[in-house]
């Protein structure tokens, strides 16, 4: 046993030394470079991705990077492999490399000129790459949609149970109330529907105000979690853990049994208002206020509650109330997140928001590392093209994703990014060339 | 006892037009259950004293910091700073009020750097509320800025600003004691209770603090309180000594007093010990 350990160590760190050989010379690529690359590499799959991938025996373009081709049919795992390597991954290094030097100077003028600028200058590169490349099919449309709503969900789970260090299990009923609040909202005031009744006003109007019912939604959900927060946060310890599963339930057979919103049948006819570019600038958004508020004393105070919360009570740090805020306001983002989804499947219902939501979500935000807004990024964009990737293999996806999350444990107990904080100022600056 | 001799205008009145020390404790009792932990206990602190507790362990030292710093509620007595009750006011209430602790083993919180540390004790002086934390307003900014500047300045004072960025637990034993000083310094207490603040210290480490504690003292000049196991050190630092046994004063005075007292001699130290 021990001699096996040891032999896979050395194989581990004999692997890491090469892909650190590997990654020299891309050291200095700014991340500006490596946006730019990657938007040019989204082009050329459009422009010679279907012939070429008739070419190499398959009848469409590889949707998710190959993995569901592979895992389907596996005498096409060389041409999906070969097509990853042709469009994406030799075409990005390349360009990421040779385009270096310039993408340093472009990056040091922005930055030097502010950084909110810079921040967008990035971001809208980072948006056209993410539209092109969705664009080739619906389903990356989905997949993609998906991914971002998991942003949301998994970065205001991880403000409680990482941040402030407490155990709540009542998201998926955050994202219900949230759900419900924004689709009666629109469907009963845009769409002729036999449940809420004829349209009350005209659908022109619809995408206006959308955001006011997600913002409804949110506070809908927040609202959920007062109810939540005021018994539990009188002490420590499990009581959150138990009241918020309880809560969870609670809102599950609620919604069961409101026929006014269909029950267990659901809701649906939801208006088409979520499109790639509203949740784009939701995640955006959320990720933005998320990261200011756990970056500033206030948001810090709830590691100081976490870690010691005598000490926190002596440093004249009001816990209950730093408590309750950020347990709020990760429901109320809960509640968005629920809302968004609820017009991107078009489609809700009690069972949507159950246990296996609630599994899904603490899945991704272990994963991606407690106490880390770039860990819940990792986690939820990861979570969510891990589960579509395996989706060909069915039931046994269910078996592969607890496996590889044990493992995770095993190896990684806190996630694979944890306790670091997100600058996004050190992101957009200029990387230095290393002398030779 | 003594009453030190105390300037007219540093004294607190309360209601009835008494005249009331800073800090003010009367005849405080509290029980745990059927525990008597403390027993009709009174204090009287003035600005800038430098007071001391001790006492035999389970005396009830750390009960009564608790008491005052409103960790529990007395059963019965009453605790006033300048005048205004105490009683009922929840933890971080008092602390902004004036009333900055140390822990007996160190309370630091494990994955914040140095320097959080100290700016989290200025929380109850930020004024960006939440629209500021949301949306990082310039408001914001400055006052974060302001902040860390004060902290830095404080944590210069008990010689750990080299430290500032690294993560608490990665600092000596010494150096983790000296930023949990500089935090409570960040409070800008009226008086300062320190809880064994030489515990599990070796000499030198002991030579430093204490040189902090008289410069601290000197300089900002508030009250300090302390509970201290090591004799020396408290009989050179400390005006007036309290001591304390099963959560009764059984003595209170100058350290030449609580030296040759009969009963803390008896309680405390044993028959046979000179001091």
């Amino acid at each position: 046993m021990a001699v096996v350990s040891q032999t896979l160590t050395t194989r581990w760190t004999s692997l890491r030394m090469w892909l650190a050989r590997m990654w020299r010379p891309f050291q200095p690529v700014p991340l500006l470079g490596w946006l730019a690359a990657i938007l040019v590499g989204v082009v050329i799959e459009r422009a010679i991705g279907a012939p070429l991938a008739q070419a190499l025996g398959m009848s469409r373009v590889p949707a998710l990077f190959g993995f569901v081709i592979m895992l389907k049919n596996p005498e096409l795992f060389f041409s999906a492999l070969l097509y990853v390597f042709l469009i994406y991954l030799l075409p990005i290094a390349v360009l990421a490399r040779t385009s270096m030097r310039i993408a340093n100077q472009i990056s040091g003028k922005l930055i030097g000129y502010s950084v909110t600028v810079s921040s967008l200058v990035h971001l809208v590169v980072l948006y056209i790459a993410l539209f092109l490349w969705s664009g080739e099919s619906d389903y990356r449309v989905l997949v993609a949609k998906l991914a971002m709503i998991a942003i949301i969900t998994t970065l205001s789970l991880n403000v409680v149970n990482g941040y402030m260090g407490e155990f709540s299990c009542s998201h998926p009923g955050f994202m219900a109330l949230g759900a419900y609040a924004a689709s009666v909202l629109t469907v009963s005031l845009f769409v002729d529907d036999n449940l809420l009744g004829q349209a009350l006003l005209p659908p022109e109007l619809g995408p206006f105000v959308f955001p006011i019912s997600l913002i409804i939604g949110g506070t809908v959900a927040a609202a959920g979690a007062l109810i939540v927060a005021i018994p539990s946060f009188r002490t420590r310890g499990d009581y959150l853990a138990i009241i918020s599963l309880a809560f969870m339930f609670i809102v599950k057979s609620l919604f069961e049994n409101l026929e006014m919103f269909g029950g267990p049948r659901g809701l649906a006819n939801q208006p088409d208002y979520a499109s790639l570019t509203t949740i784009f600038i939701w995640t955006i958004a959320c990720i933005w206020v998320i990261n200011n508020f756990v970056r500033s004393t206030m948001g810090k105070a709830l590691n100081a509650v976490r870690d010691g919360e005598m000490a926190a009570d002596a440093m004249t740090v009001n816990t209950r109330r730093t408590k309750m805020t950020a347990f709020l306001f990760a429901a109320f983002w809960a509640g968005v997140a629920g809302g968004l989804l609820a017009h991107v499947i078009r489609y809700i219902n009690p069972d949507t928001f159950g246990i296996r939501r609630l599994a899904e979500v603490l899945a991704m935000v272990y994963l991606g590392g407690l106490n880390a807004v770039a860990g819940s990024i990792v986690g939820g964009v990861g979570f969510v093209l891990m589960s579509e990737a395996l989706r060909p293999l069915e039931i046994l996806k269910w078996i592969m994703i607890p496996v590889l999350l044990i493992l995770l444990m095993v190896f990684r107990p806190t996630g694979l990014i944890a306790f670091r904080e997100f600058e996004p100022e050190k992101f957009l600056r200029p990387k230095i060339e290393p002398d030779d | 006892m003594i009453e030190p001799p105390v300037h007219p205008s540093l004294l607190a009145i309360d209601t009835k037009g008494n005249e009331m020390a800073l800090l003010q404790v009367d005849n405080m009792t509290h029980h745990f259950g059927g525990l008597r932990a403390v027993h009709n206990y009174s204090l009287a602190i003035e600005p800038g004293q430098l007071r001391g507790l001790i006492g035999p362990n389970g005396a009830g030292k750390t009960t009564i910091f608790n008491l005052i710093t409103g960790r529990y509620t007395p059963t019965e007595g009453d605790i006033s700073l300048e005048g205004t009750s105490l009683i009922g006011m929840k933890p971080h209430e008092i602390a902004s009020l004036g009333l900055s602790r140390t822990f007996q083993n160190l309370r630091l919180w494990r994955h914040m750097t140095v320097l959080e540390h100290v700016k989290m004790a200025r929380y109850s002086k930020l004024s960006y509320g939440l629209t500021g934390a949301f949306f990082s307003t310039r408001k914001r900014r400055d006052e974060e800025e302001d902040t860390a500047k004060e902290a830095l300045r404080l944590l210069r004072r008990v010689g750990a600003d080299q430290y500032a960025d690294q993560v608490v637990t990665n600092l000596p034993y010494g150096a983790q004691r000296r930023v949990e000083l500089a935090r409570a310094l960040a409070v800008e207490p009226k008086v300062l209770f320190l809880d064994e603040p030489t515990a599990g210290m070796n000499p030198e480490e002991l030579r430093q603090i204490m040189e902090i504690i008289r410069s601290i003292h000197a300089d900002f000049g508030f009250a300090i309180f302390l509970i201290e196991h090591r004799m020396r050190f408290v009989m050179e630092l400390c005006e007036i000594i309290q001591t304390l046994d099963f959560g009764e004063v059984i003595a209170e005075g100058t350290p030449d007093e609580i030296r040759n007292d009969e009963r803390v001699i008896d309680a405390y130290l044993g028959k046979d010990i000179e001091i």
